[in-house]
């Protein structure tokens, strides 16, 4: 530690910090445009200029590492003076472009500028200007204003592990940039945008959409990945603008992946505003009354075991638990959340939960990943493991397809016969995991939903168990999984009860009424063609488009909801606009239809339905913080080892930009496809 | 803008392949990506001799991030940022006139004026319509005792004046080939153009 002062102030500090660190850490406010906490030192932009007592010039005191004794001020005359002249300098070769800026309002360059500018240019030369080129349908580039921070370049390099940004040429002649001109390919490449202190990295999609502050802002959770990001709904009226990632070390740091940034355009598009009912094989608008009568009519003339229900992956417990609950009045076992079809023993919370943390990642050293692409199925998870990667000893080996996760892999096999090499030693792997002493495996959802999904996620487990993954302060066994609402509904139990049907036996004809609550990632071609269909949700996509009643719900930027990430971390996500239309949010249907059916849910408010949710699942009582679990339960899942077949793993997504409903009615997300998986894109025209 | 046809491929040969690993080896294990350097100039010079235009397309500078394992565009980064990587073709003879303030002093806008009339280049950056001559504006090449200078490829030519150059040039022109490279007025390497007043035999050691 060591101790210095700060304006009179003493502070201590642990050795190796920065001035910049030692000022903050005295409550001092230092300007800077290239320091950020989460990148490397590059102390090129000068701004954050401070006065060092012995030390006869401004220092720049990012990256300045602080002595003991050290006497610091940060606000002399001198020190004004130099940040004033630093400014006139960035200045020279900025466009005072602001009134026509995206970045105005909320400009780090233009906020300094308010203490440290000239009220008017001295400079009359010719300013440079820059061309721009196109990053992708993403961000949008105005290079012209960029100030050469090095930021942009930094994170992609650092963070995002997509070296593809460089600062080419010199001097006046500089240019931020690609150099050859492409889409950026990063799943991240959105966060550039709140990096870049000015507006030369901006939002495509949001272009001279708002001004921030015109927007309501309202705190919430991602649900477009299960990583549970925080993030902030940027609204206008009744339309959701933007939405920006929060602060939050334990989950997302401050990232936030591209398709749940951007997917926002997805929600003003294809939505289910009104209720429909099909009459003579077509779908037509419908009152709620009417679709009250038709669904009551069909659930009362049908025996309860001839009825299901599949929750899909963007929906919050809320609604779960009272699907859940309205199924259970009505006698009917057939539930099931897990639309993917897979099938594995969810006894116990560790055998489904991200047991290690989010967090807990960079306490590991050794890492294999079984079946998952987790740079698609949780960008901003995959980049805490390209941190710990980074920092050194820690190897990670991967089963499954040899995907460019952005840090070095050693590729075990491709099927389930490389865990079985892992298991008996004859892949040279098994050594690096022996010799880990917190090493951690993450199971994929892909891994899962198969047919021997249950014997693979037993394998897993025995894995874990013999390489010591599981002791008393470490669990090592994870599962990955990439729908929002997955953990949630397996912590409320949202599975087949006694005697009853998981996905796989509900279509086909299984069932006479399916209900599907926002399900649309199963095969509807499999839903028996005499089975009758009720989607419950907010977009128009495959469920609806099969359905014989839609129920308009709500998205998640429009209800209050409580979602489980796959950590098992309960946060609660706020509404930020009402639904469209005639559009509910979806506990209140059911309630409202369960009255109708006679089977009235004993809840009336949403306080009560959470009071409920806590009373029987005590483990809701706990939101945002997260309760590591201990890997010292080590009965394992059942799973008949010897079902494991060898077929390799597949990919679970497609792509990563389209997944969901929200993201599927995205043009934006449309455009992205289109610019990185251009076959993908062809085959849907 | 200079439109120029980017070769689609880029292989070090036989004689650059030598080079590229003695140059690798040069750096200790796991720093091989300093032989950035070395290796740009390898392909420059690879495609000096093979095509008679000393430069880095983008092709090379990709084999050259391929060959030491690091991200294109820190390779883009050193190749744009030093000058004597040319990321343009240039021409056969490439003229770098320095026009820092010693040779400027020393008349490098002769040397300007007569790399223009021999050539026919009417400003700096351009090649000659035959091909032969890019001409560029360089800073200070470290050889200002001699000013002004004229750097020719890899070789300086001092002490010019307008007459010199345009001698020099046009020998080129006609297929001469480069002259031996130093003083055009015969000075011996940077001696006083007034011959050796220091170091003379009948200076005697300070007791
Ligand atoms: S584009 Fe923005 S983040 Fe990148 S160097 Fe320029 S100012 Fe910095
Ligand atoms: S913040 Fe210190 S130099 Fe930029
Ligand atoms: S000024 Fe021309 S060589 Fe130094």
């Amino acid at each position: 530690m060591a101790k210095v002062t700060v304006d009179g102030i003493e502070v201590e500090i642990a050795n190796g910090s920065s001035v910049l660190q030692a000022a903050e850490a005295a409550g001092k406010e230092i300007p800077r445009f290239c320091y950020h906490e989460r990148l490397s030192v590059a102390g090129n932009c000068r701004m954050c200029l401070v006065e060092i007592e012995k030390i006869p010039k401004p220092v720049a005191s990012c990256g300045q590492p602080v002595a003991d004794g050290m006497v610091i001020f940060t606000d002399t005359e001198n020190v004004r003076k130099s940040r004033r002249g630093v400014m006139e300098f960035l200045l020279i070769n900025h466009p005072l472009d602001c009134p026509i800026c995206d970045q105005g309002g909320e400009c780090d360059l233009q906020d300094e500028a308010v203490s440290y500018g000239r009220d008017t240019s001295r400079y009359e030369e010719g300013k440079r200007a820059v061309a721009q080129p196109d990053w992708g349908p993403l961000v949008k580039t105005t290079m012209t204003r960029c100030i050469h921070c090095t930021r942009c370049i930094r994170f992609s390099t650092e963070i995002a592990g997509v070296p593809e940004l460089g600062a080419t040429m010199r001097g006046e002649s500089m240019q931020v940039g690609t150099y050859v001109e492409k889409a950026l390919s990063s799943e991240l490449s959105g966060n550039l945008i709140d990096l870049c202190p000015v507006g030369a990295l901006t939002s495509k999609p949001y272009a001279y959409t708002a001004r921030s502050w015109e927007l309501r802002k309202t705190d919430s959770v991602d649900v477009l990945d299960a990583v549970g990001t925080n993030i902030r709904i940027d609204a206008r009226g009744a339309e959701v603008l933007r939405i920006l990632p929060r602060l939050n070390d334990d989950v997302n740091e401050e990232w936030l992946g591209d398709k749940s940034r951007f997917s926002v355009d997805g929600l003003k598009r294809r939505r289910l505003d009104r209720p429909w009912l099909r009459e003579n094989g077509k779908l037509r608008a419908a009152s709620w009354e009417e679709v009250f009568a038709a669904v009551t009519n069909k659930i009362k003339s049908t025996t309860p075991d001839r009825i299901g229900a599949i929750a899909g992956d963007l929906v919050d417990v809320e609604s779960m638990l009272a699907l859940k609950e309205m199924f259970t009045s009505l006698g009917s076992p057939n539930l099931d959340c897990r639309q993917d079809g897979a099938v594995f023993d969810a006894s116990q919370r560790g055998f489904y939960l991200f047991n290690t943390s989010i967090a807990g990642i960079e306490e590991a050293d050794a890492l294999l990943i079984i079946g998952s692409n987790s740079r698609h199925e949780a960008p901003v998870l995959n980049a805490r493991i390209r941190k710990r990667w980074l920092a050194g000893n820690f190897q990670a080996g991967l089963i499954g397809v040899a995907h460019d996760l952005t840090y070095a892999t050693t590729h075990v096999g491709a099927g389930p016969d490389a865990i079985a090499a892992l298991l008996d030693g004859t892949h040279p792997f098994a050594e690096v995991l022996k010799a880990a002493k917190k090493p951690m495996l993450i199971l994929g959802a892909g891994a899962l939903a198969r047919p021997d999904g249950a014997a693979i996620h037993a394998a897993a487990w025995k894995l874990a168990a013999q390489f010591n993954m599981m002791n008393d302060d470490w669990h090592g066994f994870n599962v990955l999984h990439h729908a929002a609402a997955r953990t949630g509904a397996l912590d409320i139990g949202f599975l087949p009860g006694p005697e009853g049907k998981a996905t796989a036996q509900m279509l086909g004809g299984g069932v006479d009424i399916l209900w599907l609550l926002g399900a649309d990632a199963l095969d509807t071609q499999a839903i028996g063609a005499d089975t009758f269909v009720i989607y419950q949700g907010h977009h128009g996509d495959a469920g609806a488009a099969r359905a014989d009643v839609i129920l308009p719900g709500a998205a998640y930027t429009e209800k209050d909801g409580t979602y489980v990430n796959t950590e098992g971390r309960v946060q609660q996500g706020f509404i930020a606009v009402k639904p469209p239309g005639d559009a509910r949010e979806d506990w209140r249907i059911l309630r409202a239809i369960s009255a109708y059916m006679g089977h009235a849910l004993r809840y009336d408010t949403l306080q009560e339905l959470r009071a409920h949710l806590v009373q029987t699942y005590p483990g809701f009582a706990l939101t945002g913080e997260l309760r590591r679990l201990a890997g010292t339960n080590l009965t394992a899942p059942a799973g008949d080892l010897a079902a494991v077949s060898s077929a390799p793993f597949q990919p679970v997504l497609q792509n990563y930009y389209q997944t969901d409903p929200i993201s599927r009615a995205s043009p934006t997300m449309a455009a992205c496809v289109a610019a990185h998986y251009p076959t993908l894109a062809e085959a849907a025209e | 803008m200079n439109t120029h046809i980017e070769p689609t491929d880029f292989v070090f040969d036989d004689l650059a392949e030598g080079a590229v690993t003695k140059a690798i080896a040069r750096y200790p294990a796991g720093k091989q990506a300093s032989a950035v350097m070395a290796l740009l100039d390898i392909a420059q010079r690879q495609m000096e001799r093979l095509t008679g235009s000393a430069w880095v397309p983008r092709v090379a500078m990709d084999a050259v991030a391929q060959r030491l394992g690091i991200a294109a565009v820190r390779v883009y980064e050193m190749a744009t940022f030093y000058t004597m990587y040319n990321t343009k073709p240039v021409g056969k003879f490439h003229l770098q006139v320095c026009t820092t303030t010693p040779c400027w002093l020393r008349g490098s806008d002769e040397v300007v004026a007569s790399c223009k009339k021999v050539s026919g280049i009417e400003d700096f950056g351009q090649t000659s319509a035959d091909g032969l001559f890019t001409m560029t504006e360089v800073e200070c090449l470290g050889g200002c005792v001699n000013a002004p200078i004229l750097q020719i490829n890899d070789d300086y030519y001092e002490d010019l004046d307008a007459a010199r150059t345009e001698a020099l040039l046009n020998g080129l022109k006609s297929g001469a080939p480069l002259p031996p490279a130093g003083s055009s007025i015969g000075r011996q390497a940077s001696a006083p153009v007034t011959n050796q007043t220091a170091l003379l035999n009948n200076t005697k050691p300070v007791e």
